[in-house]
């Protein structure tokens, strides 16, 4: 049985995609396409940083037991319930859920982090395999359409895959318009939750779950919601991370500036700072920080004034390497309808903004995980332990430098995402992001977070130069995140909005 | 707990941690609260009453004497005054241009001695005091900026006047002194944001405070160093907590788990002494005043209502306050010697005064009769003595293969009990054992009440025996008219009989079976009947089968009797359902009354002939189809309409009949014709309980009749059917109605949880689902481990050790030897 026959990958159509032609022939001529990693797990990623870091895990947390030991242990339990008993065995458990039967890329580069990777997994596990509202070809066919959203390759493949494997309704992969009407219906959450979730509003609940042949349930709505902020975020982290496809798949079927952009990698910025001021300059304004907060205290006024100035400035960010208009075709627009419907500032310049989004009349802890958990049961307790662990991880160092309190610097990089999402925190003064994030690294997090599938190997290397892989992806593991927390949390507003 | 301070070590403690200087007064303010609250509790009375607030409220706070109250919010900050008639705004705290997030309020509270005194807790980290006392607008007195996150809760102490305590997003708590500008200790809960924090109402030292992880802490406020105990109370959020007013050991807590839990502090490791379970997650817990057992909820998220509790009573509210339209943020008992009056503030921008009279009480409306049936026909039911005392009395016929087991419930009357008294019977029958042949009803032997289905065997042997595909559409009619004869169900027989007649092809038909077409001529509808068997039947068993059809009229009412049906009078039903579906008046009569979808020829005069003829002149099938499944209307309705018209029916006019009938038949009838008729009769099926023939008849008609029924109604029945079959664990039927339902959504059923997960025999490693080559030692995986050879086929194998083989030859092999055939060591089982 070979699983990945996949009839539309259609292979020789696009050995360079048209967006790249452009770029390269177009603009830069002359510069080849170099130093890619597009043999390993990530093309951003030095494919022995991730081996190495995985060896390390397992010999770290069972120095005796080698992994093929652990697996042993699986299939002498035989059910996949044991995970919960025995945490570190997660990557092996990944391998046996995995369609190929071993650890796909995505899974190999979150291993950098071990801890959250469990969280991730059994999150996953729990929305496409566990019991739910949801049948689930729905599951994966509603995964497929929020990936396709971004041109997600990696996990429209994967879960095109997984949906023959099911077999049921394949003529619905031929596209969206092939779908049935349910399904098509959602589509329209789909696009503004991947793109501008602050548009939601109850209306858009009422359309859907309004009686009739094609109604959704509260039930089916929220586990729908669910999966779609997953996979948008997922995106993000893959696009963030420049995960290759597996090797199963043709390696000449695509273009690999799908999943890196055009690769130049300008030399000159890299040697343009010495790598120990960039850090040093940060570790220092982090103690400063800290000291002032003792010291004085900001004004309401400046607050506010602070707040709407990384909101508008998050506007500049970004947007100029590419032209707005631009829309990529690609393999995976069969799955997307309105594919001109992408990302637009929250604060748009000179017009009427969507009002504030206040954290502190709506939050996940308190509002969100509640509903959630209400109509799609346990769902709440998983995803509160991924943000969590996404949220408190930490190895207590930066760079070369140990013992340092990187909270500060984390809460940053989740308040600033939210920010753009314009989501505030009345607690948090937003100084502290522009006073902890510089400028590449913003055109970084507003590209990952925002229209992930721009994101390019230069916007990757251009920050934090001299900090380790596995915390660059630390950073895209928190903007993902915090991503679909900010999804999550307008999606469930607006649920709770038709509830009451 | 630590007491390092004795009691008259307290102005010594006093003077030296928190600058208090006037202990006497202190004793004697303690005093002087009594005294006035115990006047104050006369002059409160109150009626629900409500007003609108500009902005959503995020809490409120009552003044000491009842006589104001302030609601403070994220836009809204103001006190009203409680008056007979109604709310009045007495005071807008929320002054200047531009209001600053310090007024954005998460908690307020009023100080319970000092009526001029109130706090704020900010949601951007600030603790505010406010003075009413102020001769100017702006009544603000004190600012702390300490928090660096949102400031969750503020709490007075209940008879210290300067003394506040404050628990932040940020983990910690802090107590100020209000004399003082910034806070005097700190407390750092080495775990995540602070939820609540409250002083104990007896203990002069002690707060509580609730945390984010679900852990409660006791802080002895002399001790910012470390607490005094730590518990997990809920899994999830603790958001709030609150102490009992009398009794000092109690601490009532209320988390994201949707629970209440009440706590025993007094011993050494805190007890849960009573849980609650609500339906939302709990956002503000307060006890009643005077009334020991009773606290009030309201919830965070979802439900809009408040509930007051009695502890004792977990699973049903005591009263409801049903009034606002989005949750309800703040709670508080209007005076805390009055459990009459409740006040509530609430997302919806209303604040409310509630009145117990005008509470609505659950337990009122609920049904107190409960009743469940097990799987095996069993029945409990439960319901108040004194309903169950009358129905005993009675003498009801419950049948004598029925045990009852009253159980008695009983509670002990308490004085200050304010529920209705409840005492409850539960009583379980239980089915006969080997009820055998399901029932005088037959078919449809689920229906007929109370203990009716008491054996389920049927079902069983049915689901086992019936072939669903696989063969010619008429073998699988045939063999399961077979099998449901065998099972004494004529009538479904008879029904699979039919439906191998209609939908058959003429001429499949005439080379299909039957040896009877000779003798009785071209007639279709007999085929399958030996006309030998039917006359002998009739001729010989007629008045015997009449007496066993009274005998079983009774046995069908009285639901009981095994020994009687066993015997002749099962057959002699057969023959007796046969000439019933064919012709018997009496029986199309009795439908005329229970089954609306007759036509109107049926409800002429219910001579035998005349009728007779007026089916002649119509196309036979429709009717035949109608008297087929005429048995199944009700067991007994059947039953008795045969019992009393079956005397008229001769054996001899019965075979006429049967011949004048052959030839008024049409030949040719597209199967097409049957197919509303069919539809109808599944959903009769489907209706009385015999969801199995409907699905069985479904899945053998295929695409037949599909197109007739609409999908929902399908779907239906298959997950009925799915789920009667596993409840009786025949888990190869319901997969293979799985597998061949067409419904998409059963399709899918048995593609959950359904990954095989395979590891390479020799590497260990996990095989990916190509073949059995594994691609990591590139060995076949499955090899029998005895011969050596690939098997093809039924590969089996240990489950501890992963080696295993062909069955026979593990079977042979773990016949003589323990261990494994490889020689790997392990001990392997074969079971």
């Amino acid at each position: 049985m070979n699983v990945n026959a996949d009839p539309h990958a259609s292979p020789s159509t696009y050995p360079i995609c048209s967006v790249c032609q452009k770029m390269i022939f177009d603009k830069e001529p002359s510069r080849s396409i170099h130093r890619l990693y597009s043999t390993g797990p990530s093309s951003f990623i030095p494919e022995e940083e991730v081996r190495d870091s995985i060896r390390h895990t397992h010999t770290r947390t069972h120095t005796n037991s080698l992994p093929f030991f652990l697996c042993i242990q699986i299939v002498e339990a035989w059910s996949l319930d044991m995970w919960v008993v025995e945490p570190h065995a997660e990557l092996l458990l990944a391998e046996l859920c995995s369609p190929t039967g071993r650890l796909d890329h995505l899974t190999q580069v979150m291993g950098l982090h071990p801890h959250y990777l469990q969280a991730f997994l059994r999150c996953q596990f729990y929305l496409l395999r566990r019991d739910g509202p949801l049948p689930l070809h729905y599951r994966h066919y509603i995964a497929i359409m929020a990936a396709a959203r971004h041109q997600c390759w990696f996990l429209v493949l994967l879960h095109v895959q997984e949906f023959y494997r099911i077999g049921v309704c394949l003529e619905w992969l031929k596209g969206l318009q092939y779908a049935n009407e349910k399904l098509r219906n959602l589509n329209t959450l789909n696009k503004i939750l991947a793109h501008r979730p602050w548009l939601i509003t109850k209306e858009h609940i009422e359309a859907l779950l309004k009686t009739g042949e094609n109604s959704w349930s509260l039930a089916e709505l929220v586990h729908a919601v669910v999966l779609l902020a997953h996979f948008h975020a997922l995106a993000s982290f893959i696009f963030g991370s420049g995960i290759n496809p597996d090797t199963l798949t043709p390696v000449s079927s695509y273009c690999t500036c799908e999943l890196t952009g055009f690769g130049q990698l300008e030399q000159d910025i890299l040697l343009s700072k010495s790598p120990e001021s960039e850090l040093e300059s940060l570790l220092e304004r982090m103690r400063r920080l800290r000291e002032e907060k003792e010291e004085e205290e900001a004004s309401e006024e400046e607050m506010v004034i602070r707040f709407e100035k990384e909101k508008k400035e998050s506007l500049f960010v970004g947007s100029t390497d590419f032209d707005d208009q631009m829309i990529s075709p690609s393999r995976v627009s069969r799955f997307v309808e309105d594919a001109a419907f992408g990302y637009q500032d929250f604060a748009r310049r000179g017009e009427d903004n969507p009002p504030t989004f206040r954290a502190q009349d709506y939050s996940w802890e308190d509002h969100g995980f509640s509903l959630v958990n209400r109509l799609y049961s346990d769902i709440g307790l998983l995803l509160d332990e991924k943000f969590r662990t996404a949220c408190d991880l930490t190895y207590y160092n930066m760079a070369s430098r140990e013992g340092v309190d990187t909270s500060m610097l984390r809460r940053a990089l989740f308040n600033y995402v939210h920010c753009m999402y314009g989501i505030r925190y009345d607690d948090y003064d937003y100084g502290e992001v522009n006073q902890l994030l510089e400028r590449n690294l913003k055109v970084y997090i507003k590209t990952v977070t925002c229209y992930p599938e721009r994101t390019t190997r230069r916007m990757y290397d251009r920050y934090w130069h001299q900090f380790r892989h596995s915390e660059k992806v630390h950073v895209n593991l928190l903007l993902m995140e915090a991503r679909m927390q900010a999804e999550l949390l307008y999606a469930l507003r607006a649920i709770t909005q038709y509830m009451t | 707990m630590c007491r390092r301070y004795q009691k008259h070590n307290l102005i010594q403690f006093l003077q030296d941690h928190l600058n208090i200087r006037l202990p006497l007064e202190l004793v004697v303010m303690e005093k002087m609260t009594r005294v006035s609250t115990a006047l104050g509790s006369a002059a409160v009375g109150g009626k629900t009453m409500f007003c609108h607030l500009d902005a959503p409220a995020n809490a409120i706070s009552v003044c000491r004497d009842a006589g104001q109250v302030v609601v403070a919010g994220r836009n809204i900050f103001k006190i009203y005054a409680l008056e007979e008639e109604g709310f009045t705004e007495r005071l807008n705290l929320r002054v200047g241009r531009k209001p600053s997030l310090n007024f954005s309020c998460a908690d307020v509270m009023w100080h319970q001695m000092d009526e001029n005194l109130l706090a704020t807790a900010a949601t951007n980290g600030a603790v505010v005091t406010w003075n009413l006392g102020r001769p100017c607008r702006n009544k603000q007195e004190q600012l702390f900026t300490e928090h660096k996150r949102t400031v969750n809760k503020v709490c007075f102490h209940p008879t210290e006047v300067h003394m506040l305590l404050s628990g932040s997003q940020d983990g910690f708590m802090k107590c100020f002194d209000l004399r003082k500008k910034e806070s005097v200790s700190t407390f750092s809960g080495q775990s995540e944001s602070v939820r609540d924090v409250q002083f104990s109402m007896k203990d002069y030292f002690t707060f509580a405070a609730s945390f984010e992880n679900g852990n409660v802490q006791l802080w002895d406020i002399r001790r910012p160093d470390r607490y005094e105990r730590m518990f997990t109370a809920h899994t999830g959020p603790v958001f709030c907590c609150d102490w009992h007013p009398d009794d000092r050991g109690w601490l009532a807590t209320g988390g994201r788990d949707k629970m209440v839990k009440v706590w025993d502090m007094t011993t050494n490791r805190a007890k849960e002494v009573y849980c609650v379970q609500t339906i939302a997650s709990v956002a503000r817990v307060k006890w009643r005043p005077e009334k020991k057992y009773h606290l009030a909820t309201c919830s965070m998220m979802v439900d809009h209502n408040i509930y007051v509790w009695d502890v004792r009573r977990p699973y049903i509210p005591f009263a409801t306050f049903e009034e606002h339209k989005d949750v309800t943020t703040g709670i508080v008992w209007r005076h805390q010697h009055d459990p009459q009056v409740l006040l509530s503030g609430s997302k919806d921008s209303t604040l409310y005064q509630h009145a117990f009279k005008d509470a609505s009480r659950p337990v009122d409306r609920a049904n107190p009769e409960g009743l469940c049936f097990g799987l095996l026909g069993d029945l409990a039911f439960a319901a108040k003595e004194s309903l169950m005392a009358g129905e005993a009395g009675r003498k009801p016929g419950y049948p004598g293969g029925d045990r009852r087991y009253p159980i008695f419930f009983f509670k002990k009357p308490d004085v200050t009990e304010q529920f209705a008294q409840v005492s409850s019977v539960l009583s379980v029958f239980e089915a006969p054992a080997g009820g055998g042949g399901g029932g005088g009803g037959g078919g449809g032997g689920v229906v007929g009440g109370v203990g009716a289905g008491s054996c389920m065997d049927w079902f069983v042997e049915t689901a086992r025996l019936y072939l669903l595909s696989g063969k010619p559409f008429a073998e699988l009619c045939d063999h399961n008219a077979k099998v449901a004869k065998q099972l004494n169900r004529p009538q479904v027989s008879t029904t699979w009989t039919m439906l191998r007649i209609m939908f058959s092809e003429p001429a499949n038909l005439g080379s299909s079976t039957n040896h009877n077409i000779g003798k009785l001529g071209t007639l279709p509808l007999l085929n399958s009947f030996s006309m030998k068997e039917l006359s002998s039947g009739l001729n010989e068993r007629n008045k015997e089968s009449r007496q066993d059809n009274i005998h079983n009229l009774e046995i069908n009412v009285n639901n009981n009797d095994v020994d009687n049906e066993e015997t002749e009078g099962s057959e002699g039903q057969a023959e007796y359902v046969f000439g019933d579906a064919e012709l018997d008046d009496d029986d199309l009569y009795s439908m005329e009354h229970d089954n609306q979808t007759e036509e109107p020829e049926y409800t002429l005069p219910q001579e035998a002939f005349p009728l007779r003829h007026e089916i002649m002149e119509q196309p036979a099938a429709p009717e035949l189809l109608e008297k087929a499944e005429s048995p199944h209307v009700s067991g007994s309705e059947a039953e008795s309409s045969t019992g009393g018209g079956g005397a008229c029916l001769t054996p001899s006019e019965s075979v006429s009949l049967i011949s004048v009938s052959q030839l008024l038949f049409p030949p040719h009838l597209p199967p097409a014709f049957f197919g509303p008729v069919v539809k109808e009769m599944l959903a009769h099926y489907a209706e009385q309980g015999d969801v199995q023939m409907a699905v069985s008849v479904l899945i053998v008609l295929g695409e037949r009749i599909r197109k007739e029924i609409d999908d929902l109604t399908q779907e239906h029945w298959y997950m009925s059917y799915i789920d009667l079959l596993q409840r009786f664990e025949l888990w190869n039927v319901s997969n293979e109605v799985i597998k061949l339902s067409t419904c998409a959504a059963i399709g899918c059923l048995n593609q959950t949880s359904t990954t095989l997960h395979i590891n390479c025999s020799n590497c260990k490693r996990p095989m990916n689902n190509r073949g059995w080559i594994c691609d990591r030692c590139r060995q076949c995986a499955s090899v029998c481990a005895v011969c050596h050879h690939v098997v093809r086929g039924l590969f089996v194998w240990c489950q501890g050790c992963g080696h295993g083989g062909h069955l026979e030859h593990m079977r042979s092999w773990l016949r003589d030897n323990t261990h494994c055939p490889t020689g790997c060591g392990h001990l392997c089982e074969y079971t």
